[in-house]
């Protein structure tokens, strides 16, 4: 070995050690502040909830299971939920299968389509069907011009209202990554059912549906569990009769300064939230392995 | 082709093209149709519209209060741009690098404020804001969008960085590059797309966020997203309607060129 790899060695190790530092920082510290102002008042929330009066104690749940009103919120927002995902999905699932059967110049056209909703402002969406939802909104004009009803339906303000908006934020969430799973299904598998006598139906329900429904229930759960705790577009298409965990969270916070009752809403929240795509993946693995 | 084996005639699937056509006019004429009708000069925005007016366009852009709300929106989006893709795409090239469990742990982290509802991250930023003395601050809401950001960088610059090859970056050292350079020089032309997706998909997060600024962004500070939301919890301002066409061509002229420049790029790939 000559003297000069020596010195570069030596002075290689430092230089490679400062670096791995520096690389260790640039993730560590973003985490690091991300966690102060994202997670950690919330963590500092979450353990007040369990004080009341300058005492441990479960009173801000205790209230959740006395106060039959908080009983209803919370069974509303799952029922929301679970009604605005089943609709996602008997929209959405067509959607993808449709897009992964064009050629690709056109299946690119209609995942701009998919992504235009994607990309525009939440609020903006929400506010076009405020308008079209509306008494005098082109809706009714349509249905009064067509002599289906004689006068305008009252649909702005309503559960219908917050449904339907919903699904409409909510559908490319599911049609973007249902069609990426539907397209990594092999297509060798329904060419070989043809093969062996399948018809197309025949096929599609006996080999693709059920190769594609992990993916199904993947996208399905993402949509409940971004609808439990979806804010805007529910309190303005709801327009007060529809209220959910979130906005019962928010009014707490901004009308009464309850921070005790709020922190404890978003603790269950946030423990649906994380539990339920565990137990939905631990009912996946089972029915995997019934499968087997 | 996938189905090439399998003829099904179209008429076989009429009730599929049916389903899917009706899929996209749900999504997509509520959002096309606001535009028309902002021109309309009926305070309930008919359609179609029976005469035409440019006075909602009028009342945005002589309002004060609408123009610096604008104004605010736009700058707290620039600066919370401006930190969190030069710290993403860090983040994102440590994250790629490095094996181990610090780094999967970091890794949750750093994706965290896009995994919590939106709700409780707001409550909680309110609650470390009031003990801050940060709420209606400009540098409180910057931090926040900044936070709220950052997950997408990482995901999306992270995404080009496992496609490209580290070999590159390496070669340029034994050339003689700083670590730096090579990065600079070598890595970053070739995750041009990934940190050109990550600044609008930031911009965009920053710019459409509503809840936290709900919480954070009042008095002299406040947001566009905001004052829409207010105004539109009592009444359905026509206003609205025009800011909102604004903001319908602002995103679909965004992934016009996105998509736009992404082309050439593959080209080029290849």
């Amino acid at each position: 070995m000559t003297a000069l790899s020596i010195s570069e060695r030596a002075t290689a190790r430092p230089r490679r050690e400062a670096f791995y530092r520096a690389r260790t920082s640039a993730a560590a510290i973003p985490a690091i502040v991300l966690v102060i102002v994202m997670v950690g008042p919330f963590v500092w929330l979450a353990c007040l909830s369990f004080v009341s009066e300058g005492h441990l104690s479960l009173a801000n749940y205790q209230r959740m299971i006395d106060n039959p009103s908080y009983w209803k919120i919370i069974v509303a927002t799952f029922q929301l939920s679970a009604i605005v995902s089943i609709l996602t999905v008997i929209l959405g699932y067509p959607t993808a299968y449709l897009i992964k059967l064009l050629p690709p110049r056109l299946a690119t056209i209609a995942l701009g389509c998919v992504l235009v909703p994607f990309w525009t402002s939440l609020l903006v969406r929400t506010y076009a069907w405020m308008v079209l939802l509306q008494r005098n909104g082109v809706i009714n004009d349509a249905l009064i011009a067509l002599h289906i009803v004689d006068t305008p339906l009252r649909m702005a303000n309503t559960m219908g209202a917050a449904v339907v908006g919903m699904v409409h934020i909510m559908l490319p969430f599911l049609i973007l990554p249902l069609y990426a799973s539907m397209k990594a299904i092999d297509p060798d598998l329904t060419r070989a059912a043809a093969g062996l006598g399948a018809s197309p139906t025949r096929s599609f329900f006996q080999v693709f549906l059920p190769l594609s429904l992990p993916g199904v229930f993947a996208g399905m759960i993402l949509v409940f569990v971004l609808c439990l705790g979806f804010y805007v577009t529910p309190q303005l298409l709801g327009g007060g009769n529809v209220v959910t965990i979130s906005m019962k969270i928010q009014h707490n916070v901004a009308m009464y300064a309850d921070w005790g009752a709020a922190s404890a809403l978003g603790v269950i929240l946030l423990l649906a939230i994380a539990l339920i795509p565990l137990v939905a993946k631990a009912m996946g693995a089972a029915y995997a392995w019934r499968m087997r | 082709m996938s189905n090439a084996a399998i003829h099904v005639p179209h008429s076989h699937r009429a009730w599929l093209y049916v389903l899917v056509s009706i899929v996209f006019v749900f999504l997509l004429v509520p959002i096309f149709i606001v535009i028309p009708m902002s021109f309309s000069d009926s305070k309930y925005l008919e359609f179609p519209p029976e005469a035409l007016t440019l006075q909602w366009y009028r009342t945005f852009f002589g309002s004060n209060e609408w123009l610096a709300a604008a104004r605010n929106s736009l700058s707290v989006a620039a600066v919370a741009t401006l930190i969190s893709v030069p710290v993403g795409v860090g983040a994102a090239y440590a994250l790629n690098e490095a094996r181990g469990r610090l780094f999967v742990l970091l890794r949750f982290f750093l994706l965290l404020p896009q995994l919590i509802p939106v709700v409780l991250a707001a409550i909680g930023v309110f609650f470390l804001y009031i003990r801050l003395n940060l709420v209606n601050t400009f540098a409180g809401i910057v931090v926040a969008h900044s936070a709220l950001c950052i997950p997408f960088v990482v995901i999306t610059v992270g995404a080009g960085l496992k496609t490209f090859d580290k070999a590159q970056e390496n070669a340029a050292r034994t050339l003689g590059a700083s670590r730096l350079r090579a990065f600079w020089d070598v890595t970053v032309p070739q995750i041009r797309l990934s940190i050109i997706a990550a600044v609008i998909f930031s911009f965009i997060t920053s710019f459409d966020e509503v809840v936290i600024g709900l919480f954070v962004a009042g008095g002299s500070n406040t947001l566009l997203t905001r004052l829409m939301f207010l105004s539109l919890r009592d009444q359905l301002d026509p206003v609205i309607a025009a800011i909102s066409s604004i903001l319908i061509v602002i995103s679909v002229l965004a992934i016009a060129v996105f998509v736009a420049l992404q082309r050439p790029g593959r080209e080029a790939a290849r």
